[in-house]
């Protein structure tokens, strides 16, 4: 399906996604998605299992290069340049373009190195700096408090919730420009997910956010703009409150009211 | 709603309201309908009827408003099953609005009765029950155009609402002359402009409804605006 997908004249797209195939093998998973991501905005993909919301979300960083059977066609642009031709050190993009997964994934070390690893691939900073730069970003990802005490202390440690909160700062360090949230909340009780709901709110000032979501009523609360997305097609783009106050298909109405199947 | 939802409870919920909604509105239209009879048969029985019905109508006002809360708490409903109980919500003020009118109307034949036989005599309800049924008559297609759903039938019900407004007016000219030609059916003939202007009213309150109807179906909000641009942006 081939989607026309405007954003507003008032938006600036950070990622512009253009004709997009994905392939598993000869599984053809994602279907000439064309779409823009709005610059300091969050946006949601939403759609049943099987749809083709994460494998989109992971060629935004090239996650898939990790797998040899799996390969992506088209472009998709971070600011005008292709990142799926680019010649740079894939590294680099995964710099510009972070992620955090549903499971929370601490590595096994200190809070503090927790951070600092990450910072460590890209800049050389004295130890007073990088005291600033871990500070930094456990308070951006409002964790700061909760272990200012107990930084040296193993990130395992923590709750389910700080863990999530431990691999947002740890994204966040090294200063990206677009957050990649692969269902983030789903292994959170309700108190930590409303946690990192407003934490992703205070983000978009400074990042683009996209996230993935199974959660409707989390897509409908957290995100400035919404895809929906159905069988490797991309059904339905707008902005949130349209999309789910007067949907412009039926078929994004049917799942959005609950009257799939 | 045709399409069903995966949650067979949500789908007889969303039913369950919209009926009660239809049966409220068959109460005070038939409570336009009686109270109207009332001033044009003079009757103090129908008119203490009306009255003594008026608090089942505010106390179905409220339960509504309470099962629609429900369901919105527990559903989190998106779309046009948002929209539907959005529009539910100003349905049923205005219904209840209506049946005030009706319960005015009522009241004011308890007064006329009251104030002596040779007045009433000579006033001019007859054009009011013309009126009346312009307004039931509105109120009636509106309640119908909910039950179904159907927009063509709601804008038709905005069309027509200038008939109401003139024959208001109409009746308006003719009791103003009434009071001119003999001053002591003033009293009386004031009350039934404030008789007139409800019956108007039910009419507006008709309009309301067409209006949500429109928002439900279409998404668009066209309240506050003329006919010819409610047309075009239904089209």
């Amino acid at each position: 399906m081939d989607t026309k997908v405007n954003l507003p004249v008032t938006e600036k797209p950070k990622l512009s996604v253009r004709n997009l195939n994905f392939y598993y093998n000869s599984f053809h998973a994602l279907k000439n998605i064309n779409l823009d991501i709005p610059e300091n905005k969050v946006t949601a993909f939403i759609g049943p299992s099987g749809c083709g919301k994460s494998t989109l979300l992971r060629t935004f960083n090239r996650m898939f290069e990790l797998y040899p059977d799996q390969r992506a066609e088209g472009e998709i642009l971070l600011d005008g340049e292709n990142i799926l031709t680019s010649k740079d050190d894939v590294s680099l993009i995964r710099a510009k373009v972070g992620m955090v997964f549903q499971k929370p994934t601490p590595f096994p070390m200190s809070i503090y190195d927790n951070i600092a690893f990450g910072v460590k691939l890209f800049e050389t900073l004295p130890r007073i700096e990088m005291d600033e730069r871990v500070e930094w970003a456990l308070k951006k990802a409002a964790l700061w408090n909760e272990v200012k005490d107990k930084l040296n202390q193993s990130g395992s440690g923590l709750s389910g919730g700080q863990q999530q909160r431990l691999c947002i700062a740890r994204g966040i360090a090294i200063k990206p420009e677009v957050l990649l949230l692969d269902e983030p909340c789903s292994a959170l009780d309700p108190i930590s997910t409303g946690k990192i709901e407003e934490l992703i709110h205070e983000l978009k000032t400074d990042y683009t956010v996209v996230i993935v979501t199974h959660n409707m009523q989390q897509a409908a609360r957290s995100s400035d703009y919404t895809a929906y997305m159905y069988l490797g097609d991309l059904i339905e783009f707008g902005p949130t409150s349209d999309v789910f106050m007067k949907p412009k298909k039926k078929d994004t109405e049917d799942y959005i009211t609950g009257r799939f199947g | 709603m045709t399409d069903k939802h995966l949650s067979t409870q949500f789908d007889a919920e969303l039913s369950g309201i919209s009926t009660r909604v239809l049966e409220m509105g068959g109460i005070v239209e038939s409570q336009v309908a009686r109270s109207v009879y009332a001033l044009t048969n003079f009757s103090a029985e129908v008119a203490s009827e009306v009255l003594a019905t008026e608090e089942r109508v505010n106390q179905i006002e409220i339960e509504i408003d309470r099962d629609l809360s429900t369901i919105i708490a527990r559903r989190q409903p998106t779309a046009r099953d948002l929209r539907l109980l959005i529009a539910i919500s100003k349905t049923i003020a205005n219904l209840e609005r209506v049946g005030d009118e009706a319960a005015r109307i009522a009241r004011t034949v308890q007064r006329l009765l009251n104030s002596g036989v040779s007045s009433r005599l000579r006033l001019p309800v007859k054009d009011l029950g013309y009126e009346a049924e312009l307004a039931v008559s509105q109120l009636r297609k509106a309640l119908d155009a909910f039950a179904r759903l159907d927009v063509e039938k709601a804008v038709e019900v905005l069309k027509a609402d200038d008939l109401i407004d003139q024959e208001f007016e109409g009746l308006m000219r003719k009791l103003i002359t009434f009071m001119m030609e003999d001053p002591r059916t003033i009293s009386s003939s004031i009350d039934l402009v404030f008789v007139a202007k409800a019956i108007e009213r039910v009419g507006d309150h008709a309009k309301n409804l067409a209006e949500q109807i429109i928002y439900i179906v279409k998404g668009t909000d066209v309240r506050h605006n003329s006919v010819g641009e409610v047309e075009s942006l239904v089209r």
